[in-house]
């Protein structure tokens, strides 16, 4: 996988959808099961590497992350859990920096390009402080996947923009990660002028649990990032597919609006 | 070559921004506040007015003559535990909040782990009328009960954090999820000298007082500079307030971390490896996956897996010199201070005090100041309970 199989997993009549999962939750081997279900309804997997202490992460990820460490879990095993998977939609890691120091920046990218992971999303590697990070992730073909907020200003979009690649994570609202009923108005706007400037495609994520979402926001975004949901629904022992099919649905019917 | 001048908000390779995209405009607002305040004129006379009126400074530099001759030198104690509200914090917490009225902000949130910080915040709170909410660890409220209620009856939230060890860690995460959720209305009002820039710059600053007026009062007194200065290191703030009036001297710096009790401890500057937490580049207790280790510490205020940049950037520089003092040692300074000076030290300042003896025992003679950050009463109901008095 690469940087192009990423932006090929865009280039569809449809908008993508981004499930994420948490790698060792809720048990390792049911992780891995998880994977290969979730295959059949995603564009791009983004698989969730467990941190101690996760700043962006609600109460769900944050008890997902514990379980996950309370069974070993770690970079190197998630590596070799994604190395091990035969074919699928391109894969995405979510992971801290700290982690990524700790295993080495260079042998992180090297590692993630034999695994078949095309990016990263690390967030708290904002813009100035990740010029090492994504040129190393570049030699190995590995999108770094920039971020962006309700709070960044213009000027910062352009220049975090200026040097995407694969997509760019667009943060809905302030806050950590967690379902939410509604999205403000303002959110549309923000989704939208962030889409103009953008010259790879623009997902949300952050909050997005149902139907409703993807079709309030599906004319100005590109790809749904159903975190928390996802998890949730895991925890409450209902199936992966049970819980994608009816977001895999908004999706693909957003290009076509309302024809039911 | 000349040498290179370090990155903006850098110590050598430590510190930086680590944070999640929703904090940098916050960051950077912070940035531009704090640098226009230290050009007004205006705003630097309320920190003094505030400091010398509310705060109560400057404090005492004072000789313990007994604990001098117990040990074997001399031995002076800046008596930050005389300070309103009972320790250093205050310093940084009354500037802050001043700078968080600057920034146009109403409600403030905070970190506390001995509850100092705590109290300090909600008195600053209390008395320019910001909201003020405190994370704080559910271990830490039960061992430092005094503090909860003082922060309640100063019209604070305290927030009691059940994750981990319930400890001043899971405290710092919850106040920054906090502030990511509510970054337009609420300044970070964090407690020590760690997270993303500006905060170590921002928080050595305003506790550079104790340094300041520690150099000046150890002149006038003794005609000479002292041979050494200690301080308890948690995330490290009383230290930096205290070695920012003496890092261009020739005087010895040394800091004191927790030892715990065995493996368990909180000594990151002396067991730990460079790394990621709380938005800055710093040593850290991490495993080699990267993941932050637990930590244990008699003392609240000390029980902490990082330090903060810069005095890792000392560290490296061989400025500073860190030692670790355990759980028994520091405890055995606590009674020992109480006994031969009248004095009832907070348990994180009893660690620098252990050390002290330490030294003096090693090389008697020398003159040291120990910074003497806090005091105890805090800890009373909880060591009593325990049965270690
Ligand atoms: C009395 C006292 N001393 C020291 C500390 C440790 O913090 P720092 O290392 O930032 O001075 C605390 C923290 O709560 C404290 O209350």
């Amino acid at each position: 996988m690469s940087i192009e199989e990423l932006e090929k997993a865009f280039a569809t009549d449809r908008k993508a959808l981004m499930p994420f999962l948490m790698s060792g939750h809720p048990t390792p081997e049911s992780f891995a099961r998880n994977l290969r279900e979730a295959a059949e309804y995603a564009d791009v997997i983004e698989v969730g590497v467990p941190f101690s202490d996760p700043l962006a992460d609600g109460p769900v990820i944050q008890a997902a992350a514990a379980q996950a460490l309370s069974h070993r879990t770690t970079l190197r095993s998630t590596l070799e859990v994604l190395t091990a998977r035969d074919d699928g939609p391109p894969v995405v890691l979510m992971l801290s920096v700290n982690q990524v120091l700790a295993y080495g920046v260079a042998k992180f990218a090297a590692s993630a390009k034999q695994a078949k992971v095309s990016g990263a999303i690390v967030p708290d590697l904002p813009f100035e402080e990740s010029a090492q990070v994504r040129e190393a992730f570049a030699h190995e073909q590995i999108a770094l996947i920039p971020m962006l907020a309700p709070t960044t200003s213009d000027e910062r979009k352009r220049a975090i923009l200026g040097k995407a690649r694969g997509f760019a994570y667009l943060i809905s609202v302030a806050g950590v990660t967690g379902t939410r009923d509604s999205y403000p108005p303002e959110t549309l706007a923000y989704i939208r002028s962030a889409r103009e400037l953008s010259p790879v495609p623009v997902c949300v994520g952050f909050g997005i649990s149902k139907p409703q979402h993807i079709e309030q926001l599906r004319q100005s975004a590109d790809g749904f990032i159903v975190g928390s949901a996802l998890i949730r629904g895991i925890d409450e022992a209902r199936s992966v597919a049970d819980i994608l099919k009816p977001l895999r649905r908004a999706c693909d019917t957003a290009l076509t609006g309302n024809r039911s | 070559m000349t040498t290179a001048t370090p990155a903006k908000g850098r110590f050598g390779i430590y510190g930086g921004q680590y944070v999640p995209e929703t904090l940098v405009a916050n960051l950077h607002a912070l940035e531009r506040a704090y640098e226009s305040a230290q050009h007004d004129d205006a705003f630097q006379f309320e920190v003094e007015r505030t400091l010398r009126d509310f705060v109560g400074r400057a404090t005492p530099l004072y000789l313990a003559e007994q604990l001098s001759a117990d040990y074997g030198g001399r031995v002076f104690l800046k008596r930050e535990d005389l300070t309103h509200t009972g320790a250093h914090k205050i310093n940084n917490a009354v500037g802050q909040a001043l700078l968080a009225k600057r920034l146009g902000k109403s409600r403030i949130v905070a970190e506390t782990g001995a509850g100092q910080h705590g109290v300090a915040t909600a008195a600053a709170c209390a008395r320019l009328g910001l909201e003020c909410i405190v994370y704080m660890g559910a271990l830490d409220c039960e061992r430092q009960r005094p503090n909860v209620e003082r922060m309640k009856l100063l019209g604070a939230t305290v927030v009691p954090c059940e994750a981990g060890r319930r400890n001043l860690k899971v405290a710092i995460n919850e106040a920054i999820r906090d502030w990511i959720s509510n970054p337009d209305s609420t300044h970070y009002l964090i407690g020590s000298v760690v997270g993303p820039h500006p905060y170590p710059t921002i928080v050595r600053d305003f506790q550079s007082v104790i340094g300041r007026e520690a150099r000046q009062q150890f002149i006038e007194r003794e005609g000479k500079l002292p041979d050494a200065v200690i301080a308890c290191v948690g995330g490290g703030s009383n230290a930096m307030g205290i070695f920012a009036g003496f890092v261009r001297d020739e005087v010895e710096l040394h800091g004191v971390e927790a030892g715990g009790r065995g493996d368990d401890h909180a000594a990151p500057l002396n067991s730990g490896t460079p790394g990621v937490l709380h938005g800055a580049m710093q040593y850290l207790l991490q495993d080699d996956d990267g993941q932050i280790l637990n930590t244990h510490s008699i003392a609240a205020g000390l029980d902490y897996p990082g330090v903060g940049p810069e005095h890792s950037f000392l560290k490296d520089a061989g400025r500073a010199t860190y030692h670790v003092v355990d759980d028994e040692e520091a405890l055995a300074a606590f009674k020992e201070l109480s006994r031969r000076e009248g004095v009832i030290p907070a348990v994180e300042s009893s660690h620098a005090l252990a050390y002290a003896k330490r030294l003096l025992q090693q090389r008697p003679g020398l003159s040291v100041i120990v910074n003497l950050s806090g005091r105890g009463d805090k800890d009373l109901p909880s060591l009593i309970e325990r049965g270690l008095l």
